[in-house]
Order: structure tokens, then C-alpha cells, then sequence
């Protein structure tokens, strides 16, 4: 019984596997009536984890009946590129180079979103400067920015910094706006009742007050910039030789490397799976899910 | 030097704004509290007692008047004048209970962190919650959120406790327990308690003078000594019961006898 369960996690160490915290073995007496399988089969990991095995294989079947690796590499094939382009350092370079950029400018459209929802929270004609902006630029697709960008900025960072930037600020910024506006009159009264005023009453009562709103809208600004620079990259790759995970895509398909851009594919499936599931989560659970605040 | 009252409300009459209209909360109120009064403001729904008590808070300037504490008037709000709130919202809920205490005290430049912490404690204990220390304020029931932001109110040690209906939200039974509560802490400390209730039982009980305000502009009716026994008078009735006919019969304005 336990070589075979175990053989079944080691079989599932390389995908990707989400674990729900609130998975619960239904409580029962008779233990040995009931298989382990079935006991395993309660859990919410152990089911999606034969889902993805359940994908691999069929993948990995379908490709080989296929017999065509330049339309639809095997998986087996995916994850040797995979560790190929780990080892010779291509896909590495490629992450980091995104990765780098991704930061710089998520940063940038968090500080951006804070100096406008600071004015906004100022005054009534910031509020509505805020506003305005909010809903002409919002529903703008920020990729739609990027020819002017290039033109503005040149085939380089800047572009992909200016269009990043313009993906992140809006849903920030609209939403930190919201969730202050949506602070509670008597919360703001027992700020003011401290002395705070100012930076001090929003650093202490408006931002901690309105932070499962801020949260939702730093989730929303990443998952724009994270889609808007992969398809940034994918239209020029920067300056020779150090592009990141978009243009690695587009030149692995142009040399017909394809369990390459397979690779590539798994890598940001990966990447977005461990910043949204990981890193956002852990913030939610000790931050908002400590403190009892949902939105 | 004449020693002035605590508090010197003074002909104050406040004035909201609403979307169509200007609402007129008080006019022309007139009292003073004195250092370890339990003084309550009764009135019914609309009679601007809540206005009043955010006036003293400072969120509101009198449209005329004057508000006054230690004879210095009232511009803004300050950690002088603590204020507990009915809402169940008025803890800080990132903030774990001591936390909520603490930061009161080191955000108003009251104390700094080590000697806030142990005040903190100190009246955490007092209202019975030492084991909640460090619960966050969403796991508490209502009452215990109340407890808490009592606690919060005395380790500010202000010059006058701000209270606006604090246990109206409470279940009947919880309610009298804080009542109690609250009259031993006070026991304890003789703190100064300026009381906002529509509760004439709730009145009756807390209150060392009993301020009584008409609705629709709040206009004082009435002030009255209480030791909380609720007696019969002469008239042979209770005091509550006086009390009651006074704020909701019609013309009894004429009868009203000052006592003082």
C-alpha cells in the first residue's frame, strides 16, 4: 500500500501541484474497512494530482502517436528541453531578465498608483483628476500602448518599463482608492481621536484599513503586467543576446527548437502558478485571513 | 482665579449639512461637567445627543457657542478626549487586543512603546480580557470588543471618557453586565464619563447627573442629580418613570421643576 502511494508523489514531483489547507479526512471508525486509495481520494491535492497525471499521460500519448516533434513535442521531451535549457543557463537567463524587468516596473506602477491615490485622498479636485484617468486609461489595453512606446522610448527597457507601468497603476490605483473610500467612518474617527493626521492617518488607519482592497488590486495590477510583458517581449526581444522569457519563445520557434518553447511555456505556467499561489497567498493568509477582514 | 469645570458646554448650537438641507442637531445647549461626573446625555432618537458628543469630540465645530475644556476650546479631535463608539468596528482588527491598546498610546505620543505596553496590560486586566491579549479583534464576541475599547479609552487616562450609546448593541443580559462593569471600574478610578444613551433604565442606573434633551433640535429639558436607586418622590413616582413623562409627554415644559 505505501510503496504505492509513494510511487505516485515521486511520479508527480516535477508538475506543479496546488494543496488546499482546508482539506479534511472525513472522520471514520472502521479504518480497516476502507483502502488507503480511497482514503487518499478525500483529499483535494491527491485528486488534482492524478488530474495532472492523468494530462501527462495523455500528452505524452497523443505526441507520440503524432510522431511530430515540430508541431507537438512530447512531454517526456518538454521536460528533458526544460532541463537542457535549465542547465546551459538559456531559460534561466531568460526568467531572470523578466523577472527583473517585471519588478522594476510593478514597482514603479505601485508607487505611481500611491502618489495619485494620495492626491485623490487630498483633495476633491485630485479625486477627480483620479477618477477621470482611472476610466480613460483602464479599460486601454496597455499593449496597446506599445507602438508609441517604442516610438517614445526606443527598443529597449523604457518600453517595456512605460507599458508595465501603465498595466499596474490603473488597477491599483482604482482600487487603493476604493478600498480608502470604503473605510469606515468610525475607524476614521478613532484615527483622529489618536492625533493622527496626514502621512500618519494613512500609513496607520487608511492603508491597514483598506488593505484587503489594495491586496485585490496588487493581484490584478501583477496579473496585467505579468500578461502584458510576455506579450511586450514576444513583439521585440531587447537588445542582443538578453531578452526575457517572451522573446526566448519567439526565437526557440524561429530556430524550430519547439520542446523549447514548450519548455519555455511550462516555465511561465510555473512562474505565474508560484506568484499567485505561493507568494499572494501566504500575504492573504497573514495579512487579511489573520485579521478577520474579507472583502 | 475662579477653578472652571471640566467641561463647559456653552449655548452650542450644531448644525449639519445633509444633501438638501441644513439639519439643526442642538440649539442653545447649555451644561458643565465636573471632574468625576457620570454625566449622561438622555434624549430620544433625533434629539442630537450623539451630534453633541462629537462636538466635544472635536469633529464637529458648534455653529455657535462655544465648547470648552480646562477652559481651552475645542478645535480638533485629541487623545484627551477618548471616545468609545457603539460600532463593534472601532478596534483597530489588524491590530491583536493589546496591540489596539498599545498603539493608541504610542500613536497619540502618550507613552512610549515599553511603558504603553505595561499600561495596556494593566487595563486589559481590569476589564477581565488578560487571557485575549493577543487575540485579534474578530475572534472576540461583541461584549468583549466593547470591553476592549474601554480598556483602550482608560489607558488613554484622558481628561473626560467620551461613551456614544457603547452598549446598545449589546443583548439585554451583556448589556446590565457592563453596566456593572463599568461602575466598578469607576469605583476603582473615579475617571470623568460623559454618556450619550436613549435608555432611561440605562440613564438611571450609570449616571451621577442626568442631562435631558428634547428631539428635533435637541434642547436641554432638564437636569437631574441621580444615585442610580431610581426613588420615589413625593409625586410617587419613580424617577424613571418621571423621567419618561417628562421627554415624551406633550406640555409638560411649564412643570418642570430645576433640581440642580
Amino acid at each position: 500500500m505505501s510503496t504505492e502511494q509513494s510511487a505516485v508523489i515521486n511520479q508527480t514531483l516535477q508538475v506543479p501541484v496546488t494543496t488546499d489547507a482546508r482539506d479534511t479526512i472525513p472522520a471514520t471508525n472502521e479504518d480497516s474497512d476502507i483502502g488507503i486509495l480511497r482514503k487518499l481520494y478525500a483529499y483535494a491535492w491527491f485528486r488534482k494530482t492524478l488530474v495532472l497525471i492523468i494530462i501527462a499521460v495523455a500528452w505524452q500519448v497523443y505526441a507520440r502517436n503524432l510522431g511530430n516533434e515540430l508541431v507537438f513535442p512530447t512531454f517526456g521531451a518538454t521536460l528533458s528541453a526544460m532541463w537542457e535549457q535549465t542547465v546551459s543557463g538559456a531559460l534561466p537567463r531568460s526568467i531572470g531578465f523578466t523577472i527583473r524587468v517585471l519588478l522594476i516596473g510593478y514597482s514603479m506602477g505601485i508607487l505611481l498608483a500611491m502618489a495619485m491615490t494620495r492626491l485623490a485622498v487630498g483633495s476633491k479636485l485630485g479625486n477627480d483628476l483620479l477618477e477621470m484617468l482611472t476610466s480613460m486609461f483602464n479599460p486601454l489595453p496597455p499593449i496597446a500602448l506599445l507602438p508609441l512606446s517604442l516610438l517614445w522610448f526606443g527598443l529597449g527597457n523604457g518600453s517595456l518599463l512605460f507599458v508595465l507601468t501603465h498595466s499596474v497603476l490603473w488597477p491599483v490605483a482604482i482600487s487603493t482608492h476604493a478600498g480608502f473610500r470604503a473605510v469606515s467612518p468610525t475607524l476614521r474617527m478613532v484615527g483622529r481621536n489618536y492625533g493622527l493626521s496626514g502621512w500618519r492617518y494613512i500609513v496607520y488607519i487608511l492603508i491597514p484599513a483598506a488593505f484587503p482592497s489594495i491586496l485585490a488590486g496588487l493581484k490584478n495590477g501583477w496579473a496585467f503586467a505579468w500578461r502584458t510583458l510576455i506579450a511586450a517581449e514576444l513583439v521585440f526581444g531587447v537588445s542582443s543576446g538578453s531578452g526575457g522569457l517572451g522573446w526566448y519563445l519567439y526565437a526557440n520557434k524561429n530556430q524550430l527548437e519547439i520542446p523549447a518553447v514548450f519548455a519555455g511555456l511550462l516555465a511561465l505556467i510555473l512562474i505565474g502558478l508560484v506568484i499567485e499561489n505561493l507568494i499572494f497567498r501566504q500575504i492573504e493568509k497573514r495579512t487579511v485571513k489573520r485579521w478577520g477582514m474579507h472583502v | 482665579m475662579i477653578m472652571a469645570s471640566l467641561l463647559e458646554v456653552d449655548s452650542v448650537t450644531l448644525q449639519y449639512r445633509t444633501e438638501q438641507k441644513l439639519v439643526t442637531a442642538t440649539r442653545n445647549v447649555s451644561f458643565t461637567v465636573e471632574r468625576g461626573d457620570r454625566f449622561i446625555l438622555l434624549g430620544p432618537s433625533g434629539c442630537g445627543k450623539s451630534t453633541l458628543l462629537k462636538a466635544v469630540g472635536g469633529y464637529l465645530a458648534p455653529a455657535q457657542g462655544q465648547i470648552r475644556l480646562n477652559g481651552t476650546r475645542i478645535a480638533r479631535p485629541g487623545p484627551d478626549r477618548m471616545m468609545v463608539f457603539q460600532e463593534f468596528d472601532q478596534l483597530l482588527p489588524w491590530l491583536s487586543v493589546k496591540d489596539n491598546v498599545v498603539f493608541a498610546l504610542t500613536s497619540s505620543g502618550t507613552l512610549p512603546r515599553r511603558e504603553a505596553e505595561e499600561r495596556a496590560l494593566h487595563y486589559i486586566d481590569k476589564v477581565g480580557l488578560a487571557k485575549f491579549a493577543n487575540s485579534h479583534p474578530h475572534t472576540l464576541s461583541g461584549g468583549m470588543k466593547q470591553r476592549v475599547a474601554i480598556a483602550r479609552g482608560m489607558a488613554m487616562e484622558p481628561a473626560i471618557l467620551l461613551m456614544d450609546e457603547p452598549f446598545a448593541a449589546l443583548d439585554a443580559l451583556t448589556r446590565q453586565q457592563m453596566q456593572e462593569e463599568l461602575l466598578q471600574l469607576w469605583e476603582d478610578t473615579h475617571f470623568t464619563v460623559l454618556f450619550v444613551t436613549h435608555s432611561i433604565p440605562e440613564a438611571v442606573r450609570l449616571g451621577t447627573r442626568i442631562l435631558l434633551l428634547s428631539a428635533h433640535p435637541g434642547e436641554v429639558r432638564d437636569l437631574i442629580s441621580n444615585n442610580g436607586r431610581d426613588e420615589v418622590d413625593e409625586s410617587g413616582l419613580r424617577l424613571s418613570e418621571r423621567i419618561h413623562r417628562q421627554l415624551f409627554q406633550q406640555h409638560p415644559d411649564k412643570e418642570i421643576s430645576h433640581v440642580d
